[in-house]
């Protein structure tokens, strides 16, 4: 029952967001703000993420490979797809849930909490709109983005840790596996789950901010809602997606 | 001028107000007044439409507002202005942005003659060099009037505070409320004041509602409280000790 009172609230919250907008250039100025505050402000730890992850991977590929007939640009190879399929779009969408996520759901918590939200609905503005979209269609439109940075600096990462690093495979090695098999719908694929995530990160932890009550306590506890929920519902449709586009 | 007629509101079952009917004058400071938690930013809030009554009507002049859908209802919204609780200040937005959101939203005027509007209203509250300050920099009662400022920006026929002095010391709060009773009988506004403070009542009180447990339970002037013999409202105005040594000396 209290899942079918949440989804009812959620679209319907979700059909106040997508309103028309009623002056769009003001809308516009706070799509470029949160460009910034979302995007921007997200590539440090998408860079520190990814070089680590591309550099653990191929190490972690390399001293697993045992069977000396599998030829050792595989784990260039290897890199890549799993940076493509899995790490940079899921993984990343998850760092950005916590980050985005619990930045989305207090900053808004607050503005309930302190009346700041009643103060817009009373000048007649549509604060769901107003607060939401812009950080939806933000976050919609820069993760992708992110997520092909993540990409290159992660295979880059890799060539550091597996071949600067470490002597795990040559630089040459490396880069025919790069070369090797590349489907390029993977990519697509890839970009397709990032969107949907990034829908799902930042609606989910909108909606966990605006339906706040209370105090300080309870806009701490949104932002830890906000995060599991949209942690665990990209976990699922990360399943749901790969079934669907990859299956 | 503003009537309410009849309006019952409850929350999960429980009754927050009952059968309340008042009218609140034009050019007239209304103060609603009543212990914690008797349902005093309840019925401002329902009165403006951020809570939706379960029964009765609200009348803004002859416009029925609780009849009224959220597109006709915007059009009373831009002759509103509300000074929350806690000022309800945007936190990112400096005050001189808090002050013109207002125009920003609903006039096509030019950045020029909105900053004009703006230092208009900030003056009119003894606000000066302070457009760049962020809301956390300042002090309770700058903020206060602050958001009297934004309340005020779009000409407002209707002005509503809800304890537009709770968390300031007495001087500062006398200011406010006068600042509240000029700006009242200068632009003739409807004002509604929510309050607890029986300073608020003496000062700038032209009509006073009192409610009690959800109930309107006595109206008047602030003059007719200390003849009233009403139970509640004197438990409710003689709570203190000074207040009490005041009736004794009251001939
Ligand atoms: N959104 C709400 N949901 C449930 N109960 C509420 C809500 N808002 C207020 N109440 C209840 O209504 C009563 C009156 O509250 P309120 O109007 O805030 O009192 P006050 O006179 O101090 O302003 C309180 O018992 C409060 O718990
Ligand atoms: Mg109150």
């Amino acid at each position: 029952m209290k899942l079918l009172f949440h989804l009812g609230r959620y679209s319907r919250l979700l059909a106040k967001v997508f309103a028309k907008p009623e002056k769009k250039r003001i809308y516009f100025r706070q799509f470029l703000i949160e460009l910034d505050r979302l995007g921007l402000d997200s590539v440090g730890i998408v860079f520190i993420i990814s070089i680590f992850m591309g550099a653990v991977i191929t190490i972690q590929t390399g001293l697993n490979l045992e069977n000396p007939f599998i030829p050792l640009y595989l784990i260039g190879y290897g890199t890549r797809d799993s940076m493509i399929l899995e790490f940079s779009s899921t993984i990343v969408s998850l760092i950005l849930a916590g980050k985005v996520g619990s930045n989305i759901a207090s900053e808004i918590g607050t503005m309930r909490v302190t009346e700041q939200i009643d103060a817009l609905e009373i000048m007649g503005v549509n604060s769901a709109s107003y607060l939401i979209l812009p950080k939806i269609l933000a976050a919609v439109f820069i993760n992708p983005f992110l997520v092909i940075l993540s990409i290159f600096i992660g295979i880059w990462g890799g060539w550091l840790g597996g071949c600067v690093l470490t002597d795990v495979l040559t630089t040459d090695a490396y880069i025919v596996g790069l070369r090797y098999a590349f489907v390029p719908f993977y990519i697509t694929y890839s970009l397709f789950k990032t969107v949907v995530f990034a829908f799902i990160i930042t609606s989910v932890s909108a909606y966990m901010g605006y339906f706040t009550e209370g105090g300080a306590l309870e806009v701490g506890r949104s932002s830890t809602k906000a995060v599991v929920y949209s942690s665990v519902l990209i976990l699922m449709f990360n399943l749901i997606l790969t079934q669907l586009l990859l299956a | 001028m503003i009537e309410v007629r009849n309006i019952y509101k409850s929350f999960d079952e429980v009754e927050v107000l009952k059968d309340i009917s008042v009218v609140f004058e034009q050019g007239k400071t209304n103060l609603i007044i009543g212990q914690s938690g008797s349902g005093k930013t309840v019925l401002l809030k329902s009165i403006v439409g951020l809570h939706e009554i379960d029964q009765g009507e609200i009348l803004y002049g002859d416009r029925n507002f609780s009849a009224m859908n959220f597109r006709a209802r915007k059009v009373i919204r831009q002759e509103i202005g509300m000074v929350f609780q806690g000022g309800a200040l945007f936190d990112s937005a400096t005050v001189e942005e808090n002050v013109m959101y207002p125009l920003d939203m609903f006039t096509d005027q030019s950045t020029e003659e909105k900053l004009e509007r703006a230092n208009f209203c900030l003056k009119r509250v003894n606000i000066e060099n302070a457009n760049d300050k962020y809301p956390s920099e300042l002090s309770g009662g700058m903020r206060k009037r602050v958001a009297i400022a934004r309340a005020i920006s779009l000409n407002p026929k209707y002005l509503f505070c809800d304890e537009p002095n709770s968390g300031l010391d007495p001087k500062t709060s006398i200011l406010i409320d006068n600042l509240i009773k000029e700006i009242t009988e200068e632009f003739q506004t409807t004002t509604i004041v929510n309050t607890h403070d029986m300073n608020s009542v003496m000062e700038i009180g032209d009509k006073v509602v009192f409610i009690y447990k959800g109930v309107k339970c006595w109206e008047g002037s602030s003059q007719d409280i200390f003849d009233s013999d009403n139970r509640e409202l004197n438990s409710f105005v003689f709570a203190s000790k000074l207040t009490k040594k005041i009736k004794n000396i009251q001939p």
